[in-house]
């Protein structure tokens, strides 16, 4: 079985991230997999080892990002892919998806997996855009994955309760924390992963053209100031500390 | 200006931000509600008693269970006969899918989790969290119509009129099926954080109560679990009291006290409740970005310098197996419960 991992490179979730004359920036932060895409390549490397077969980690990005695919090598997928293209700067979901289905169909797959969402923009529209394009089933958020034959069967974690859900292969997956946790590269796949040569796709070897973007940034802002001024609650026992909690509480008419 | 409004629902059980959509598109104009599904009677009237002008009620075997590709395909079926200026959609998992399966159909894109919308000319700009909240940005679709899906509890809700009356017009399904529903199970309780008012919260701190027996023959995991259960069950007796939902933190869900859908943060829900108490939680910023937004934010840690006090409007430094009880007692005198 052939399975695609798609990931993206982010600044690491503990950055201070900051609007900086109508840009973001992170400082010195390191750039990471997006800890979403991480449980794809958990996912993809799962099903790899209950079906056998290939994980290739696919991700659409600029150089830097070769080191998010690293670290897809490094818990063990067998191949990495770069697209990138000075023309991919300003990519929306729907850019990103057509750009993907062009690559997942030269690389070739029966399945697609996904994270839930970015840490940046953070849509979670890009794994049933790509689904879409490609006209395959989207079976989203799974919590876990069953391959039986031609077919592949998901417990979805939604709201209100699991669904199971089938459809045949090829098809698109999203994953969810559920699926268990990424596993730790080892020192052999370090070892390999910095090593690895990972090809760069332009456009052109994608057989697709610059999606214009349709959903562009128009403003960029720090959110409001957070006054957090604690009032630590005090007293000589847990009954008269919850007196005055929930007086305080009450006094803040949000009940 | 004609808004469509997809209304979400799980077997006539309606995600409430899909009526808070409902009473934003009021105020650009004329609102059409959106209801999928078979055995949606009540949710088609019940839109128009929340305002809706008029609802395209696709009541088809076809979309009795929500499959994100039929889903997708009756929504563009819709949204090219109809022309509405903008959909609008409440966030949830199932509308982030077939929004953006629409979306391509219709050649246009979708604004995600948007917590302000303004109309601009005949377009629109929206305001939404990026980068986990750490940054607000302004965004506009060129495409036409312009899609997008609100946050939960960030737009007003409104009135309900009962018995108000109105058209409800039958419409087809439409695209083709291309998976199953195999079941439901409801290993993980319904759960619903994105619309709750209030949130009690706990971490892995609601297994820390020596002082509690657990019974004979378990082994330590199991212990552990017990303990933590006898403290999710203090939190979910106050949450219960208040109206509200029981959320948790990874470590809490990680350690199987409590199941993934409570789980707050950033790979969990990210939460806006008026009022959110943690108890033992320690507040990593992967846990504060889930429920910085808040209104009121009260935490009940046994360590003084746990940092979930840096994001706190209250503090207890306490043990929560004690505080907690005490303020649901002094919760319900106060209430009158
Ligand atoms: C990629 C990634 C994603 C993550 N996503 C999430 C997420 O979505 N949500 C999330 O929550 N975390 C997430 N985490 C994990 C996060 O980093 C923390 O590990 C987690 O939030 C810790 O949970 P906790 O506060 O319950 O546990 P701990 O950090 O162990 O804190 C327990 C607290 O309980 C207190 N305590 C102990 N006993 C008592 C008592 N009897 N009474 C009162 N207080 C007591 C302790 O003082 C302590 O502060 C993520 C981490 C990573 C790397
Ligand atoms: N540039 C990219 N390259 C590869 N995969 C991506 C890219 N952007 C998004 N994805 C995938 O799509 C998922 C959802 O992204 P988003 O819709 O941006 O929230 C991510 O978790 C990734 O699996």
């Amino acid at each position: 079985m052939k399975i695609i991992a798609c990931i993206k490179q982010v600044p690491d979730s503990e950055a201070k991230v900051k609007a900086e004359g109508g840009q973001v920036s992170w400082g010195d932060a390191p750039l990471v997999i997006n800890p979403f895409d991480e449980y794809a390549v958990e996912g993809a490397l799962q099903q790899k080892e209950a079906s056998g077969g290939t994980v290739t980690a696919l991700c659409i990005g600029p150089e830097s990002a070769k080191e998010a695919l690293k670290h897809a090598l490094a818990m063990g997928a067998d191949e990495a892919i770069l697209v990138s293209d000075p023309a991919l700067n300003d990519l929306d979901t729907v850019g990103a998806a057509k750009v993907l289905a062009a690559a997942i169909k030269k690389i070739g797959a029966d399945m697609v997996i996904f994270g839930r969402q970015t840490l940046d923009n953070g849509a979670g529209l890009t794994p049933a855009q790509t689904a879409r394009v490609l006209g395959w089933p989207m079976l989203g958020l799974a919590g876990q994955i069953k391959v039986d034959g031609g077919s592949v069967q998901v417990e979805r974690v939604l709201e209100e309760g699991r669904q199971s859900m089938k459809a045949n292969l090829p098809a698109v997956l999203s994953v969810v924390q559920s699926i268990g946790e990424p596993r730790y590269p080892s020192f052999m796949g370090i070892r390999k992963a910095s090593k690895a040569t990972i090809p760069v796709w332009s456009l052109g070897d994608v057989g697709a053209t610059a999606p214009a973007p349709i959903v562009t940034r128009a403003e960029l802002m720090n959110p409001p100031a957070q006054e957090a001024i604690t009032e630590m609650i005090t007293g000589e026992t847990p009954a008269e500390i919850a007196e005055k909690l929930a007086d305080k509480i009450l006094a803040e008419k949000v009940l | 200006m004609k808004t469509f409004v997809y209304i979400d629902h799980f077997k006539g059980d309606v995600q409430p931000a899909s009526w808070e959509a409902l009473g934003l598109a009021k105020s650009f104009g004329t609102a059409i509600a959106l209801v999928f599904g078979t055995g949606a009677d009540d949710v088609a009237k019940a839109a128009l008693e929340y305002g809706a002008d008029e609802v395209l009620l696709a009541d088809d075997s076809a979309l009795t269970d929500y499959r994100a590709e039929t889903y997708a395909s009756t929504l563009s079926a819709l949204a090219s006969s109809h022309s509405p200026n903008l959909i609008l959609l409440p966030t949830t998992a199932r509308t982030r899918e077939m929004a953006a399966m629409a979306a391509i159909d219709l050649n246009t894109g979708v604004l995600t989790d948007v917590s302000g919308l303004e109309a601009n000319g005949d377009s629109f700009i929206a305001t939404r969290p990026i980068y986990e909240g750490k940054l607000i940005e302004k965004t506009v679709c060129s495409g036409k119509p312009v899609m997008a899906t609100i946050r939960g509890r960030a737009f007003p809700k409104p009135n309900r009129e009962e018995g108000k009356g109105g058209t409800i017009t039958k419409v087809a399904a439409a695209g083709e099926a291309i998976s199953s529903v195999e079941g439901y199970s409801a290993a993980e309780s319904a759960v619903n954080l994105g619309d709750a008012g209030v949130i009690v919260s706990g971490g892995r701190g609601v297994s820390n109560n020596p002082s509690l027996t657990p019974p004979a023959g378990m082994d330590e995991k199991q212990a552990e679990v017990w303990r933590a259960q006898q403290g999710f069950a203090l939190i979910t007796d106050l949450a219960t009291l208040l109206g509200g939902a029981v959320g948790a933190s990874r470590a809490a869900v990680d350690g199987g006290y409590i199941t993934y859908a409570h789980q707050v943060g950033q790979t969990g829900k990210v939460v806006s409740p008026d009022l959110y108490i943690a108890c033992g939680v320690s507040g990593a910023i992967q846990h504060i970005v889930g429920m910085r937004n808040a209104k009121v934010i009260v935490a009940i840690n046994k360590d003084p310098d746990a940092p979930i006090f840096k994001v706190a409007r209250y503090g207890v430094v306490g043990d929560l197996f004690q505080v907690v009880p005490a303020l649901t007692e002094a919760m319900k005198k106060k209430l009158g419960k």
